[in-house]
């Protein structure tokens, strides 16, 4: 299951869909070089249907337009055995490569030995690559020294504190290692968890996932806001896909933070997930003007108070101290700012016949001791929002830069 | 417990089987059928009357001159029966007849009929020849077959030890011998799946019956009888008959497995099928779920498995060196996991599996995944 992306192989869609067509026959034919992003942007690709580049300096699923849907995995290391979490990660990344061009894993999901079981699960067979990217990422845990990692755990990779109200279930938190798979279509993300997960049997063991069903954030500033399940838009003033300066101020880890230990880190970035629960049952029964003033902004537009459209800069001093946009902007923050790509999820029901609702939050960052921490520590004491939401599962992990080329392996830079 | 799943492998080789047995009546020789090949069956001898005759239409003219009940039979060189008489008695005599290809035969005469019996080689010639394989799958097929065998002999008077425990009412001794009574079934039980028909009698659980099976008339086996030892906790006339219907199914369980359909690819596949029950069955505490003694099955599972491997190994070693050393070493990291769920090794006496978290069952699913995956590359390993 190690063939590169461009070697011979099947491709899951040998006709060319209409919609994207001219990018993916690039990411088809077109081979490893005409893909690889130039560096600091990425080109907002909307088009559904299209392939993402998968090299390039940063990994993709950060700062790319985000996806529909998500599927989202922690694992936990089983071996003690450091070659043998190296050789994964080199096999993770060729199949890596494949699912993002559209393509099969392996020898393909038909036409080998019938005696063994294909490479290939199938369940993506005839589907478009699906705008899919795979990011990875390591968790603080990977760094105890089982793998001789201790004095390569860079300093922004911080344990987070114990916020208040935070009710973690530790089956749904941590993890050694972590794949946010983001696509337009859900069978195509999940067959990429999937296609992992299995590859990893015996290294690896999923800790826990998410589903993901609907986008929460934007990366695209000229778009609308996607709407969370308070039926509000949230997240307004995110980082924008292709404002480089933006992105190296708040996003990219630069060489200058990298050092020591931690030097393997330039290019790459840290990502917060948090499992939040939300009530949507009591929610739902919360006048309009006191939801309205939970957030700060007006249900219809999503104009801050006092303003006329969801993008114009509040007035923070206009609105509540405890309402959600003035504690969490920026400016109320020392002008801490993540790069947001949160998804809704529905777990189906909790036995009490509520809805197991939420926001799966992702959250991406130079810093995490200058980014998540002081935000949530602010939201967590005085957020008006706490009493329709808890949070359930908590991870942080150390996103390395991208995978440059074909040669390249996720975590080289860590390994060697 | 499993539905009865025919993989392709072995619906080819049960084709193959055919013609060899019925697939050239039109090139029999007429003069063999008359002259035949004599047996003449004694208690510590099995005389042949040559060492070869013309394949095609082959009849044997078996005369029992011991002191013993006998049996005789026609093998492939893996141990696979051509054909077979059973229970020919002191002085009397049975004829045989079956439609054989050329190739290398054994003819087995077993006084007393058990044990291994008396062998002897013979050559058939001329005609189309059986397809042949390796000296070496032979072989593997061949020890398979026997450790099959002896696993369905040792078997029997163990559930009779359960079985009578039942009989006599005594609950105690009945829930003690349990576990230990399923340990050959677990151990080969993709071989009697295949049968089709014995597995749904001995090993089925309450929710495998079928719509309009009604669970009171229509469920026998061993779950039965779990569920009266550990739920219902008290044996009954009903109990004591289904006591008697097991050790009558497992009689004819062991009668058929020399029967078998047995390929290599069907042992790998197998070894396989063995960690699948153990995925979905075991280390989610179903199989057992009233004597939860699920533990004993997983190990049994995991032997039997393991056993196809080992006889596999040096045909696959020569495929994919790499697979069999991933496999040596995921064997070992299960059975020594296994290990601490036990004081003493040479005992099946394990843990009982509702004292076994959530966490540890989580480990227990990792090291089956970790072996499962790689196991089921073993059969392209072994064709390649």
């Amino acid at each position: 299951m190690t063939t590169g992306p461009h070697a011979a192989g099947p491709a899951r869609r040998t006709v060319l869909a209409a919609g994207g067509g001219l990018a993916l026959g690039a990411a088809v034919t077109g081979g490893a070089v005409a893909l690889t992003r130039d560096g600091d942007t990425a080109a907002p690709v909307a088009d559904s249907g299209a392939a993402v580049p998968f090299h390039g300096a940063h990994q993709a699923g950060i700062a790319t337009a985000v996806q529909d849907r998500l599927h989202f995995a922690a694992f936990d290391v089983t071996t003690d055995d450091r070659e043998k979490l190296v050789r994964l990660l080199k096999e993770w990344t060729r199949a890596a490569e494949r699912m993002a061009a559209g393509r099969e894993v392996g020898d393909g999901a038909h036409g080998g030995l019938p005696e063994a079981p294909p490479d290939d699960t199938g369940e993506a067979l005839g589907l478009k690559p699906s705008r899919l990217t795979l990011t990875l990422g390591f968790g603080p845990s990977l760094f105890d020294g089982r793998f001789g990692l201790k004095d390569r755990r860079p300093g922004a990779l911080v344990d987070l504190p114990r916020f208040p109200g935070d009710n973690l279930d530790p089956a749904r938190s941590g993890g050694d290692l972590c794949v946010q798979a983001c696509a337009d279509d859900p069978q195509v993300a999940v067959h990429a968890i999937r296609s992992l997960a299995r590859i990893g049997f015996g290294t690896v063991s999923v800790r826990w996932s998410q589903l993901g069903f609907g986008k929460t954030s934007s990366t695209t500033p000229d778009a609308q806001t996607p709407r969370n399940l308070f039926g509000f838009k949230d997240g307004t003033r995110n980082v924008s896909g292709d404002d480089s300066a933006g992105l190296d101020k708040h996003v990219w880890v630069g060489a200058k933070d990298a050092t020591g230990g931690g030097a393997w880190m330039a290019g790459g970035s840290y990502l917060v997930a948090r499992r939040i629960r939300m009530n949507v049952e009591t929610w739902d029964r919360t006048s309009l003007a006191e939801q309205e003033d939970v957030f700060g902004r007006d249900k219809k537009e999503g104009a801050a108070v006092g303003k006329a459209k969801e993008h114009d800069e509040p007035f923070l001093k206009a609105l509540k101290p405890d309402s959600h946009v003035r504690l969490a902007h920026p400016d109320s923050n020392g002008g801490a700012t993540l790069l947001r790509r949160g998804y809704s999820f529905t777990d189906g029901t909790d036995g009490l016949g509520r809805l197991d609702a939420g926001l799966f939050f992702l959250a991406y960052q130079r810093d995490v001791r200058s980014g998540f921490v002081p935000v949530q520590t602010a939201l967590a004491r005085s957020d008006a929002l706490n009493e329709y939401i808890q949070h359930v599962g908590s991870a942080v992990f150390a996103v390395p830069p991208g995978v440059r080329d074909a040669d390249d392996w996720w975590g080289r830079g860590l390994f060697s | 417990m499993r539905a009865v799943r025919t993989t392709a492998a072995t619906a080819l080789a049960g084709a193959a089987v055919l013609a060899a047995v019925t697939g050239c009546t039109a090139k029999s020789d007429p003069k063999a059928a008359a002259d035949g090949i004599t047996v003449i069956a004694k208690d510590d001898a099995c005389e042949v009357s040559g060492k070869e005759f013309p394949a095609g239409h082959v009849t044997l003219n078996v005369e029992n001159r011991g002191s013993k009940i006998t049996e005789v039979y026609v093998l492939y060189p893996d141990d696979r029966i051509v054909t077979e008489r059973e229970n020919i008695g002191p002085g009397t005599k049975a004829t045989l007849t079956a439609e054989i290809k050329a190739g290398a035969y054994a003819i087995v005469c077993k006084p007393g009929m058990t044990g291994a019996g008396i062998r002897q080689a013979v050559t058939l010639t001329g005609g189309a020849a059986a397809p042949k394989r390796s000296a070496e799958m032979d072989s593997a097929v061949a020890s398979y077959r026997q450790y099959v065998q002896a696993q369905a002999e040792e078997t029997l008077p163990r559930v009779k030890v359960f079985t009578d425990a039942v009989r006599a009412g005594d609950l105690e001794a009945a829930k003690k011998a349990y576990a230990n009574s399923r340990v050959g079934w677990e151990r080969t039980e993709p071989v009697a799946e295949s049968f089709g028909d014995i597995d749904p009698k001995v090993d089925v659980r309450e929710d495998g019956l079928e719509e309009g099976q009604d669970p009171a008339k229509d469920w026998t086996g061993w779950h039965r009888l779990e569920k009266a030892l550990w739920h219902d906790k008290k044996i009954t006339t009903r109990e004591k008959q289904l006591a008697d219907q097991l050790d009558k199914d497992l009689a004819d369980w062991k009668k058929r497995v020399g029967t078998a359909e047995i390929t290599p690819t069907s042992m790998a596949n197998g070894a396989k099928e063995l960690l699948d029950e153990v995925a979905t069955g075991k280390v989610t505490g179903e199989e057992e779920r009233y004597s939860h003694t699920d533990l004993v099955d997983f190990k049994a599972n995991v032997e039997g498995a393991q056993m196809s491997f080992d006889l596999l190994k040096p045909v696959a070693a020569k495929n994919d060196a790499a697979l069999v050393a991933e496999l040596d070493k995921q064997f070992g990291a299960l059975n020594t996991l296994l290990d601490q769920y036990r004081a003493d090794k040479a005992s099946y006496d394990f843990t009982s599996y509702d004292k076994v978290g959530k966490e540890q069952r989580k480990e227990l699913s990792d090291a089956v995944n970790a072996l499962a995956e790689p196991l089921s590359k073993l059969a392209a390993a072994v064709v390649k």
